[in-house]
């Protein structure tokens, strides 16, 4: 069913820039050339009838409805495979066309059933329509006949029903499965009658390929395929455009409401076709996984409590916020200014990060403020920064599709950034190459229609000897860009870097020993991306979360920078961002030594700007990070924190320390939905608003700035934004905004990228990547075009240095950890939905050779020990995994991932190792035993870092 | 703060330096380092410790963190 208010042009749009002209119903048009006359009449104002078509797949001409009469030609067309010519006049209406369209229809009717009013598409069903435009009341079959009834309906799926009798047999299903999302799941099994959807092997939708992105469900003309929510709430009248609040693709989306007795409920999320990120296209979490934001655990009351053993108390709004701001102050008073801080959230507006960091600056009056992105893409701003002058990636994602080699490390786009993943996977089906750098074999290694042309499987914690022999071989076979390079690029920079990454040291067949990866292997991969027209790299976690996080980005911009893959569409250096505003917090100044624009709190200029607008002195040495903040707080010196949106104690590593420093604070207040991990060692708990409930604005991973828009009425009564200011008025610092578009406009205000950003423009322009300003007052979609922005590229010498996380007899195993499809991040949202069907515990991935040699057979519980803590799980057996390597998820507490990763971090950024843990893996008989054991490590502080 | 840790975050910084600078300037880039992203308390701590010894700092953290005890130039 489309989106309320939807209309349909019937075709894809041509891109062709030539222009042709016709004339439809004696109305002249001029549209692209390549444009079917279906397209063009709807564009020309003149709806044909249609089922089979629709604007987001390419024209299939099954239906026979669209049928037009073209003057000079034979016979009746169909208007939606038929592309205008020049001069070309067409008819949609006639006596003969009404008379086919009308046979058509009684075909069709007389194979569905005549339940209209109950049938969950009623008024939105296009065969209901189609039979009125078309004057079908009755057919001339009658009732007899062998039907498609009385099938059974598939509800397998918790997000949509297929109901086989409501079936057309118009592909729309299998095609959106094809083009859209690219699974291939779905196909039309059988011939005439017998013609039928099949998921997989004829297969219930749960058990098959299917990944439930709905793009089916969406492009079903009829309820075959219809939401649940559709039959269980009713169909929705209004919508409400806003971004989603998941992964850091940022999709547009509509939230369809319908209004009741209860207020405003949240019926389906609709994919906005005019997204500039997404296109019309979702995930199972974006489309269906909204359902935690009414979910029973929400926590919609205030509470305070005097000691973490204390039971909670419900108190006012005003209550909560006083007794916070008091405890925050004599803190300050008993221990220094310096010993309170603040954490803001990538799951949170720009408006309200900025507003978290305005307040530890102003309000706290230091710079202790972090925020998540320091355990995920703090290597991306630093590494980026240094190389090329700026801290985001230089594309948009509609760049892929100029992309003739696309380089993916450490990233698991299919997982991890779904509908990203779609448009590249759409570009790999259209020829361009793939190679993978990744420890495991994920999904795009193989699947339908796509192959890597070279999977490099290094060991985990080889990153940068892997990038330094790719670069080796650029060099030493003289295969870079010299003439991109010499214009674009430090001359000292390079030729330092030349030098160094032409040693052997450097070469495949040496790091061949470190890697695992055979040299033959590197050189083939090197080669195609040096060899390309277009050569993208995209990246993910898997590159961050290292001792060498920083060295790595610094790598992979040299490369790009080697083979001048930088500054124009096609190319670039891509952070594949994990939450939705990893990139927007980052930029609203949430690190603890930069305010927003990524500008240093030493730079007396920026900081008196700010002390100007804000009428407070600010400091200038940078503050604490959250690592240190653990630290800090177990020395006695940190003992206050406000945390926005973060469940430090589940997503951080080495939980046993977080707890630690967590259960060492006087006053912890946590803002969040639910009474997360953090809360249980919280003081005050601040209930927060999902992004259904708040007005504000997100940044996903291509720099693109995108409203969030209320759609429901905040839970608690208050949006994030307000809490954080009724915090600093308690702290006794003003803060006085009556919309976040006020804060937007202090920010552009402050910061050169967001010159040109408001709120009125982002109506305009539906979306906006920065930098917005007076040089690009709509924005800038490629970065580096003319110049780098610091000017002229610099190479940086990136020596692999290996982690001190070594294997050892005890701990003969690397760890490394990711993300599934189905759940997101620590869980929180995803783990309050029916999601938990796909994915409802956290397994570990064990190859069936090491399995093996311990024993372990597939679901057995195993045992998971690491120099920080212990674990246990179940085993899956697969060989994604290479031997000596085995691999989890974080999405359950339960499960306790993070309490076997170390404290070991990035070098220059404190971003944890999640990716290399030394471990050892045991079959367990008793698993309870070994959980209670570790959950009561988690619960005991380390006395030997409190001493 | 656990100094052990001050220890290897310095070693660990003063180890890329190492090869990304020249000799001379690889001890003001990683004093540099510090300044610009670690918390005053942490800097402080590392100067005491380097004063006392710098037991486990290598030698370019050992002169970096004597950099970072010289007063700021004006």
């Amino acid at each position: 069913m489309y989106a309320i208010g939807y209309h349909d042009a019937g075709t894809p749009a041509s891109v062709s820039t030539k222009s042709v002209r016709v004339e439809i119903d004696g109305q002249s048009v001029q549209v692209p050339e390549g444009t079917s006359i279906l397209r063009a009449a709807s564009e020309a104002g003149v709806s044909v009838p249609k089922l089979c078509a629709t604007d987001t797949l390419k024209s299939f001409g099954s239906c026979r409805l669209c049928l037009v009469e073209i003057e000079g030609r034979k016979g009746y067309p169909a208007s939606c495979t038929t592309q205008v010519a020049d001069g070309m006049k067409i008819r949609t209406q006639s006596p003969k066309l009404s008379e086919l369209r009308h046979g058509v229809m009684e075909l069709y009717i007389s194979d569905h059933p005549l339940d209209c009013v109950t049938c969950p598409a009623n008024g939105h069903c296009e065969l209901q329509n189609m039979a009125e435009v078309c004057g079908v009341t009755e057919t001339r079959y009658g009732l007899a006949g062998e039907k498609h009834a009385g099938l059974e309906k598939d509800q397998t799926n918790p997000y949509f029903v297929f109901d086989p009798n409501m079936c057309i047999a118009c592909s729309r299903c299998v095609r959106a499965c094809d083009e859209t999302q690219g699974t291939l799941a779905l196909t039309m099994a059988g011939r005439g009658f017998e013609s039928k959807i099949s998921a997989s092997q004829d297969q219930d939708f749960i058990d098959s390929e299917c990944v439930s992105c709905g793009a089916c469900v969406e492009a079903c003309p009829t309820a075959a395929l219809s939401e649940t929510t559709l039959a269980a709430q009713g169909q929705p009248t209004r919508s409400v455009a806003t971004t989603c609040a998941y992964c850091g693709v940022g999709c547009a989306f509509n939230a369809e409401i319908k209004d009741g007795p209860k207020g405003a409920e949240v019926v389906r999320m609709a994919p906005n076709r005019d997204g500039h990120a997404n296109h019309g296209h979702a995930c199972v979490k974006g489309r269906f996984a909204f359902g935690y934001a009414t979910h029973p655990d929400r926590v919609t009351k205030p509470m305070i409590r005097k000691r973490i053993s204390d039971p909670w108390s419900e108190v006012s709004w005003d209550e909560a916020i006083g007794y916070a701001a008091r405890e925050f102050k004599r803190i300050q008073a008993e221990y220094g200014k310096y010993s309170v801080g603040g954490i803001t959230s990538s799951r949170c507006t720009n408006e309200e990060t900025f507003l978290v960091q305005k307040l530890v600056r102003a309000a706290f009056a230091n710079n202790n403020v972090d925020t998540c992105a320091r355990v995920c893409h703090s290597p991306t701003g630093y590494g980026l920064k240094h190389t090329l002058g700026e801290s985001a990636g230089t594309q948009e994602f509609d760049s892929v599709m100029q992309a003739d080699v696309i380089m993916v490390i450490g990233a698991n786009p299919t997982e991890g950034h779904p509908v990203f993943a779609s448009q590249m996977k759409r570009r790999l089906r259209q020829g361009a190459k793939l190679i993978i750098l990744d420890p495991r074999a994920i999904g795009l290694v193989r699947a339908p229609h796509i192959e890597a042309d070279y999977h490099l499987p290094l060991r985990p914690g080889t990153n940068v000897a892997l990038i330094n022999a790719l670069a080796h071989v650029v060099v030493t076979e003289g295969l870079t860009r010299d003439a991109y390079i010499a214009e674009r690029c430090e001359a000292a920079s390079y030729a330092k870097w030349k030098s160094f990454i032409a040693d052997p040291a450097n070469s495949p067949e040496t790091t061949e020993t470190a890697t695992g990866v055979p040299a033959a292997l590197v050189r083939a991969a090197a080669r195609l991306f040096a060899g390309a027209n277009n050569g993208a790299i995209y990246y993910g976690l898997g590159v961050t979360e290292h001792s060498q996080g920083s060295t790595m980005v610094m790598g992979i911009a040299n490369l790009a920078m080697a083979t001048g893959n930088l500054g124009r569409a096609g190319v670039g250096v891509s952070p594949l961002r994990g939450q939705n505003n990893v990139q927007g917090a980052c930029d609203m100044g949430s690190f603890p030594h930069e305010f927003s624009g990524y500008r240093h709190v030493s730079d007396t200029t920026v900081r008196r700007l700010f002390e100007s607008a804000w009428h407070v002195p600010l400091e200038s040495e940078p503050g604490l990070r959250i690592p240190n903040m653990f630290d800090a707080a177990l020395d006695g010196s940190f003992r206050g924190m406000y945390i926005q949106g973060e469940d430090l104690a589940q997503s951080d590593p080495n939980t046993n320390h977080v707890v630690a420093a967590l259960t060492a604070l006087e006053c912890l207040v946590v803002q969040d939905l639910f009474l997360n991990e953090t809360a249980k060692y919280a003081h005050v708990f601040l209930p927060g608003s999902s992004f259904l409930e708040k007005d504000g604005t997100f940044t996903n991973a291509e720099r693109r700035i995108s409203r969030v828009r209320k759609a429901i009425e905040p839970l608690a009564g208050l949006q994030d934004w307000e809490v954080t200011m009724k915090l600093s008025q308690a702290l006794g610092y003003e803060m006085n905004y009556r919309h976040p578009s006020e804060i937007m406009d202090e920010i552009a205000r402050l910061t050169p990228t967001f010159t040109g950003v408001s709120y009125e423009k982002l109506e305009r322009l539906g979306s906006i990547q920065w930098p917005c300003n007076d040089a690009a007052p709509d924005g800038t979609p490629t970065m580096h075009v003319s110049q780098f922005v610091r000017g002229k590229g610099k190479f940086y010498v990136t020596e692999y240095v290996p982690t001190d996380e070594r294997t050892s007899s005890r701990f003969p195993l690397i760890l490394t950890t990711g993300r599934v499809l189905s759940q997101y991040n620590v869980g929180a949202q995803t783990r309050r939905t029916a999601n938990n069907r796909w994915h409802d515990e956290d397994r570990l991935e064990i190859h069936p050779h090491d399995a093996e040699s311990r024993g372990i057979r597939e679901h057995e519980w195993v045992g998971i020990s690491s120099r920080a803590g212990d674990t246990v799980m179940r085993a899956t057996l697969t060989e994604r995994v290479q031997p000596g390597v085995v691999y989890t998820t974080f999405h359950f507490p339960e499960s306790g991932a993070n309490v076997v990763t170390t404290d070991n971090s990035d070098w220059a950024t404190n971003c944890p190792e999640y990716k290399v843990t030394a471990v050892q893996v045991a079959l367990v008989s008793q698993p309870e035993t070994w959980r209670a054991r570790s959950m009561a490590a988690r619960q005991r502080p380390r006395v030997t870092e409190t001493q | 703060m656990h100094i052990e840790y001050l220890v290897k975050m310095t070693n660990e910084i003063a180890t890329f330096f190492a090869s990304e600078s020249t000799p001379a300037e690889a001890p003001r880039e990683v004093a540099s380092h510090l300044t610009k992203f670690w918390d005053p308390r942490m800097r402080r701590e590392i100067i005491a410790y380097g004063q006392q010894g710098g037991a486990g700092l290598s030698d370019l953290a050992r002169s970096a963190v004597k950099l970072l005890a010289m007063p700021a130039p004006r």
